[in-house]
């Protein structure tokens, strides 16, 4: 009996080893380029409107409006941003987190964002990837070094929150206050002593949300840490999917 | 045996009934109520479109107050978009679900598409002149305008096969705002009406570089010179000035033709240069101007707060500001002598229930965004214009007209000067035929230009060959050969009113005789049935 437990914890161990290295071998194949395919740094290196083909991981969906998808995408290195990516609404349905996708298209930059504007799509075999948020707390208020993560899920810690108009407010429907339930969440955070601009966008975190909710409960001078797809528009402007109270 | 007869008697009495109510969702025609019925609440949906803008979403609430004070017994529920497309996205997703809002601010464009289901939008001309609850009715818990009293070609507009679909709530165009100090540094003088020649050959001159790539005109590594907000009314506008095609009034397409490809050669001479761009491809031309980045920007007089070193709405870091001269002109003109400009601006539909006191109360909501109060106030809150003379000549509206430049905020002078320019030339405002299919056949026009310019940029090659394929390509996308087709066939939907009261008698008789002769056959065939058991 003593002999079969004992194979039977053997082979427990074998197959345990080798799900690892199964693991250890996917990690490794994540950043994995097919012929012809950009890394990121030669993606990032690539003049605006030039042809670009990348293969990279969806991480999450905004809209699907008119036969064209916004979609943060990143590999192990980066982030993609595609901004109208043609697919149908079956296609776009597929795109779940962690699915590996090739894409060509075009090299863009809209107001300080650098994204691409796709052409056409496909999804390809291989490992999933779904990234965990870089901190980019340190590198926040340095503009140059924290462009690089343009679309990248990021966290930023020991936020304070700070009124968002001069009612006081804590937060405001659209970037003027001009919205109402449902429309994004405008709210204003300070990182030693300089004031950004975050929102949750409704595309992308809807009204029944977790964080939506939480952006509607906050009180000015409360200290939260955030988690954001990096947005860029004429400077940072964060897209906050996951707020935590301190 | 009875209840098997009477069973089949009620299938086809509901069968009856179904087919007695007019239309794809089975709602009745909206007829008017002899009176409006106020021991009874109603709710009303209303659908707003906004641009961004704080004051407009406070002046709608405030209407809505105000209105719900006149008529106790209606509430409005508004819901807020800040973009016709998605407003029009969601009107036709709710008409399959009949949950369509009770009013909407719309395009007529789109209403020709909503109304492919059958009484889904209400026609307005009977209501309009319904001398209890029409404009100006002796009903009216408010003081509306009186129909004459709407500017009758914005009326005119809201018009589809003849018959008025909505009402025209607030009328802008389009202008050039020029950054007067960097034109006459150039050496040029800016006229009055400025042509497309013009327009070209200063951006052109504009775009000096020094060896190190610095613009010698603003000393920035940026200046796109020309910018255009909306490149569906630059192609739009283009070929009405030069009086060539773009679709027929009953719908046949008439775009692609050689006025449009020598427009387009024109364009990608600039796009080569980078002389021109445009808002889809590099951002609002407002932050551009602003910035001292760009000369010339297109954008509609509805988005005049936003231009200028002085604008009371600022997108840009305050560093990045630059200061300037701003001008206002007609947008380029092919012929200076007969400007043409488009008439663009939000317009109210109201959607067909089965209750006609609901859509009773729909309407005197609609019409009460026509009072003074609202006009006055909405359309000092960007260049727009009142769509109604009651609103434009009053003392009030006159008195904001001549503050020009007064403050930076209320009266802040590009705003008033860009309602001016309309105001000044409706006479040579126009609008583009309405038909199912004329929204995309407007995204095809723009769509053109954005291509010609992306693919110029992405260095591909533009000549006669491409032309030939972007407008196969554009044909296939937009439907348009379907569009077309549809017009040859058919035409635009008309509404040829309530059938006569002799037709209705004689439809009746012949449904009842249907139905009897149904019963007795179903009768006999029972009867047969139970014998031969």
């Amino acid at each position: 009996m003593k002999k079969l437990f004992a194979l039977l914890l053997a082979a427990c161990l074998v197959v345990g080893m080798t799900a690892c290295s199964s693991n250890a071998a996917k990690e490794e194949d994540i950043n994995a380029k097919s012929e012809g395919v950009m890394t990121f740094d030669e993606y990032w290196n690539t003049a605006v409107d030039a042809p670009v083909t990348v293969e990279t991981y969806v991480q999450a969906k905004e809209s699907w409006w008119q036969d064209a998808a916004v979609v943060y995408t990143e590999d192990g290195n980066g982030a993609y941003f595609l901004y109208n990516l043609p697919c149908t609404q079956e296609e776009y349905d597929k795109l779940t987190p962690g699915t590996k996708i090739r894409v060509k298209g075009y090299k863009a930059e809209y107001s300080g964002m650098v994204e691409i504007s796709p052409e056409s799509f496909e999804i390809i075999s291989g490992p999933s990837y779904v990234a965990s948020p870089m901190d980019v707390t340190n590198i926040f208020i340095t503009e140059n070094e924290l462009a690089k993560h343009m679309g990248q899920l990021v966290t930023v810690k020991g936020l304070v929150v700070e009124p968002a108009n001069d009612a006081g407010d804590a937060f405001m429907y659209n970037w003027d206050g001009s919205g109402q339930e449902g429309s994004d969440v405008y709210f204003n955070l300070s990182l030693n002593g300089q004031v950004y601009s975050f929102n949750v966008r409704s595309y992308l975190c809807g009204p029944e949300t977790e964080v939506y909710k939480a952006a509607q409960a906050l009180q000015v001078g409360q200290t939260i840490d955030v988690e954001c797809y990096l947005y860029w528009y004429n400077g940072p402007q964060p897209r906050v999917i996951n707020i935590t109270v301190k | 045996m009875m209840k098997k007869i009477t069973a089949v008697f009620l299938a086809l009495l509901m069968v009856l009934m179904m087919s007695g109510c007019h239309g794809s969702l089975g709602i009745p025609e909206f007829s008017i109520p002899e009176s409006f019925d106020t021991s009874r609440n109603y709710e009303l949906t209303f659908w707003a479109k906004n641009d961004t803008n704080k004051a407009q979403t406070d002046i709608y609430y405030q209407a809505i107050e105000d209105f719900q004070k006149a008529y106790p017994n209606i509430k409005v529920n508004m819901r807020l978009y800040t973009d016709y497309g998605r407003i029009y996205n969601d009107v036709i997703t709710n008409i399959s679900t009949n949950t369509t809002p009770n009013i909407c601010i719309t395009y007529p464009d789109h209403i020709a598409t909503y109304m492919t289901g059958s009484g889904t939008v209400v026609s307005l001309d009977q209501l309009m002149d319904d001398p209890k609850y029409g404009l100006g009715g002796s009903e009216l818990q408010f003081e509306g305008p009186t129909r004459q009293e709407i500017i009758p070609q914005f009326l005119s507009e809201c018009a589809i096969g003849g018959v008025t679909y909505a009402l025209p709530y607030m009328r802008s165009t389009e202008a050039l705002y020029i950054n007067k100090d960097f034109v006459e540094k150039l050496g040029y003088t800016v006229p009055d009406v400025v042509t497309w020649d013009w327009i070209w050959e200063v951006s052109e001159a504009a775009m000096a570089q020094d060896a190190d790539g610095t613009f010698t005109l603003n000393g920035q590594k940026v200046m796109i010179p020309f910018i255009y907000k909306s490149t569906d009314n630059m192609m739009i506008q283009y070929l009405k000035q030069m009086n060539a095609g773009y679709s027929t009034e009953d719908g046949q397409i008439e775009i692609f033709n050689d006025v449009t490809r020598e427009f387009l050669r024109e364009i990608r001479q600039h796009a080569e240069t980078r002389s021109f761009s445009t808002f889809k491809i590099s951002s609002y031309p407002a932050n551009f101007l602003n910035a001292g980045q760009c000369l010339f920007a297109v954008d509609s007089t509805a988005g005049a707060t936003w231009m200028g070193s002085h604008a009371p709405l600022i997108d840009i870091a305050p560093e990045n500001l630059v200061e300037f001269e701003t001008v206002v002109r007609p947008v380029p003109q092919a012929d200076p002598a007969n400007p043409q400009m488009i008439s663009q601006g939000p317009s109210i539909c109201i959607f067909n229930k089965a209750d006609n006191q609901e859509v009773l109360a729909s309407w005197l909501f609609a019409q009460y965004l026509l009072s003074n109060k609202v006009q006055i106030a909405y359309s000092e809150t960007e260049g727009y214009v009142p769509v109604t003379s009651k609103a434009q000549s009053s003392a009030e509206y006159q008195d904001y007209l001549s503050r020009s430049g007064e403050d930076g905020n209320a009266h802040y002078d590009i705003k008033i000067q860009a309602s001016q320019l309309l105001l000044n030339n409706v006479e040579h405002t126009f609008t583009t035929p309405v038909f199912n299919g004329s929204t995309s056949l407007r995204d095809a026009a723009g769509h053109l230009i954005e291509n010609v310019v992306l693919s110029v940029r992405r260095g591909q090659t533009v000549d006669e060959n491409y032309l030939d394929q972007l407008y196969q390509d554009t044909t296939s996308l937009y439907r348009l050969d379907q569009v077309s087709q549809q017009a040859g066939s058919s035409g635009t939907e008309t509404d040829l009113g309530p059938l006569p009261s002799a037709a209705v008698t004689l439809i009746v008789v012949l449904v009842c005789a249907w139905v009897m002769i149904g019963v007795v056959y179903l009768a006999g065939f029972l009867k047969k049935k139970k014998a031969a058991k």
